[in-house]
């Protein structure tokens, strides 16, 4: 590890200069995936500024009826929320299918939704990877590919994306609120992590300096129901395989509304519009929740390794929406 | 780049100069001769490495001692007062939930973390409606909760049988 600076900032403004300044600054949250990377030598920043005492740590009510969640609120508080878990299920089920207890206490909202993929060629700085050193060639490619991407990926990089939060807040619309150097913007968490393309190492969209202040959700109708599935290699404490966010509006025996996100599956999370599509007036029935996920599958392009993420992601899908049928809201 | 630290550990207020890069854990183990705390596999997989850090339970591996100046920690050793060991740690002990004992000083500060966020409500993936924000009553964790909950503490001894059965009468005893 080369030696930093570390700075704990009082104020955004303060932060945001800090970090936009110096090419080697970056913002420190609970560090429990920073350090990780200090420790590896994946990253050499030479200034770390602290932003876990920045004023961003509540979730508040919208005026719109949504809810903010600042940017340093902590996992296991957002998880344990009352009004996340009344009317977010899904996201407080994303949050606690998620690291430990534990890690959950230190772990933020910013930092989560950055976190870097699990890729083992990523974390292991022997081995060449366009994410780490761009174009120094994909490891994973020619290598071993159990956890890697089934959709969207490019000849680049086949990485997935690892937060479980990152894939509810996809399903629920949520937007992301930054600040940075040029001003203030919101961004559509779908259109915050970006697919590998040419380009792997940018996972974001997010310029340097850039830091999120909140996330926030729009408010869903009262007759939403919505759950996250989770299948992984032991029963906890351990990442995605495949997992499932959805958000449905059922009405009598047909679905209206359909929000689904995959995780596990995508360089990001991957929104499944062609099942959302399929679903909207389908009924509630096994054979369209069946349909629609095969839809949706129909696009996806194993690697060597990973043909068993198809069926896998195709019955997480559907055994979610029936699940959700069969409850009676929310 | 050398800072100024104060912790308050197991009581007792230190104050240290560390490099920036200096871990919480080693921090309290190689500076500060605090060795409760274990560690394990350094990249926050393990969990012997947890503290309860302004109450919370906590991995410290990938903590910067910096960043947390200021802070409270308390260990294992810290838990109990001199011979009388904390209701956990004694029910670990009565149970035969160590073998080397090597995890053991992260699950008993894990365990005790965890009861108390199950005192507050909070819920976990295998609470039965989520949605209810009802606190839990934490003699009704069954041994599901407790391995979900204890899920982020791995003991490579296999001892978690009895280190299940130890929690399970913690949390039944209720005399935190
Ligand atoms: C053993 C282990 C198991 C795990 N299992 C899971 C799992 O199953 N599912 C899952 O989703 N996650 C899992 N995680 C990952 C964990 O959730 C993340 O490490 C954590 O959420 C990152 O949050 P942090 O606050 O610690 O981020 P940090 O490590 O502090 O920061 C991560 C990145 O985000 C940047 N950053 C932080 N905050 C902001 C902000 N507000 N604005 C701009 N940039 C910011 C930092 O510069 C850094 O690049 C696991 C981690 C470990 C160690
Ligand atoms: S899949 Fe992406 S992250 Fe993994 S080695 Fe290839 S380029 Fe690197
Ligand atoms: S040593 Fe910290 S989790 Fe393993
Ligand atoms: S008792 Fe040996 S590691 Fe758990």
């Amino acid at each position: 590890m080369i030696p930093f600076d570390y700075q704990r900032a009082d104020h955004a403004e303060g932060a945001v200069a800090a970090v936009g300044d110096r090419s080697g600054a970056t913002f420190l949250g609970g560090g429990t995936n920073l350090v990780d990377h200090l420790k590896l030598g994946i990253t050499e920043p030479e200034l770390l500024i602290d932003i876990t005492r920045l004023p961003f740590d509540a979730i508040d009510p919208l005026p719109d009826g949504g809810v903010r969640i600042g940017a340093t609120v902590r996992n296991s508080d957002l998880a344990a929320e009352a009004i996340i878990r009344q009317r977010y299920p899904v996201l407080s089920q994303a949050l606690l299918s998620g690291a430990s207890g534990q890690l959950r206490n230190l772990a933020t909202t910013g930092g989560n939704l950055l976190q870097r993929t699990r890729c083992p060629y990523f974390q292991d700085v022997t081995t060449p990877c366009n994410k780490r050193e761009p174009g120094s060639g994909c490891s994973a490619l020619n290598g071993y590919t159990r956890n890697h991407a089934i959709l969207g990926a490019s000849e680049h990089c086949v990485a997935t994306h690892p937060s479980d939060m990152a894939v509810a807040l996809a399903a629920l619309d949520a937007t992301v609120q930054v600040t940075g150097p040029n001003g203030q913007r919101g961004i559509p968490v779908t259109d915050l992590h970006r697919l590998p393309g040419d380009e792997p190492h940018r996972d974001t969209v997010l310029e340097h300096g850039e830091l999120i202040t909140s996330v926030d959700l729009p408010e869903l109708p009262r007759s939403t129901r919505s759950r996250y599935r989770k299948v992984r290699d032991r029963a906890s404490y351990a990442f995605a395989l495949v997992s499932v966010a959805a958000v449905l509006e059922i009405e009598g025996d047909t679905v209206r509304e359909a929000r689904i996100a995959l995780g596990g599956v995508a360089h990001k999370p991957w929104r499944a519009s062609t099942a959302e599509q399929a679903l909207r007036g389908a009924p509630t029935t096994e054979e369209s929740f069946r349909s629609a996920a095969e839809a949706e599958i129909a696009q996806a392009q194993p690697l060597a390794d990973n043909e068993f993420k198809l069926p896998m992601a195709r019955n997480t899908l559907t055994a979610t929406l029936r699940d959700l049928a069969g409850k009676e809201s929310r | 780049m050398d800072t100024r630290i104060d912790l308050r550990v197991d009581g007792e207020q230190r104050s240290l100069t560390v490099d920036t890069r200096t871990t919480l854990l080693d921090a309290l183990r190689e500076r500060l001769g605090v060795t409760s705390p274990k560690k394990g596999c350094d990249h926050g997989q393990c969990g012997s490495c947890t503290v309860l850090l302004d109450g919370r339970r906590a991995t410290t591996c990938l903590a910067l001692a910096v960043a947390h100046t200021g802070s409270e920690i308390t260990t294992a050793a810290g838990l109990s007062d001199g011979d009388d060991l904390h209701p956990v740690a004694r029910a670990f002990l009565d149970h035969d939930g160590l073998q080397c004992g090597y995890c053991t000083p992260g699950q008993i500060c894990s365990a005790v973390g965890m009861l108390d966020e199950a005192k507050a409500g909070w819920p976990s993936l295998v609470t039965e409606h989520a949605e209810d924000s009802a606190a839990l009553d934490e003699s009704e964790l069954d041994d599901e909760e407790i391995r979900e909950r204890m899920s982020g503490n791995l003991c490579r001894c296999g001892a978690y049988t009895n280190i299940v059965t130890a929690i399970r009468e913690a949390s039944n005893g209720g005399n935190r």
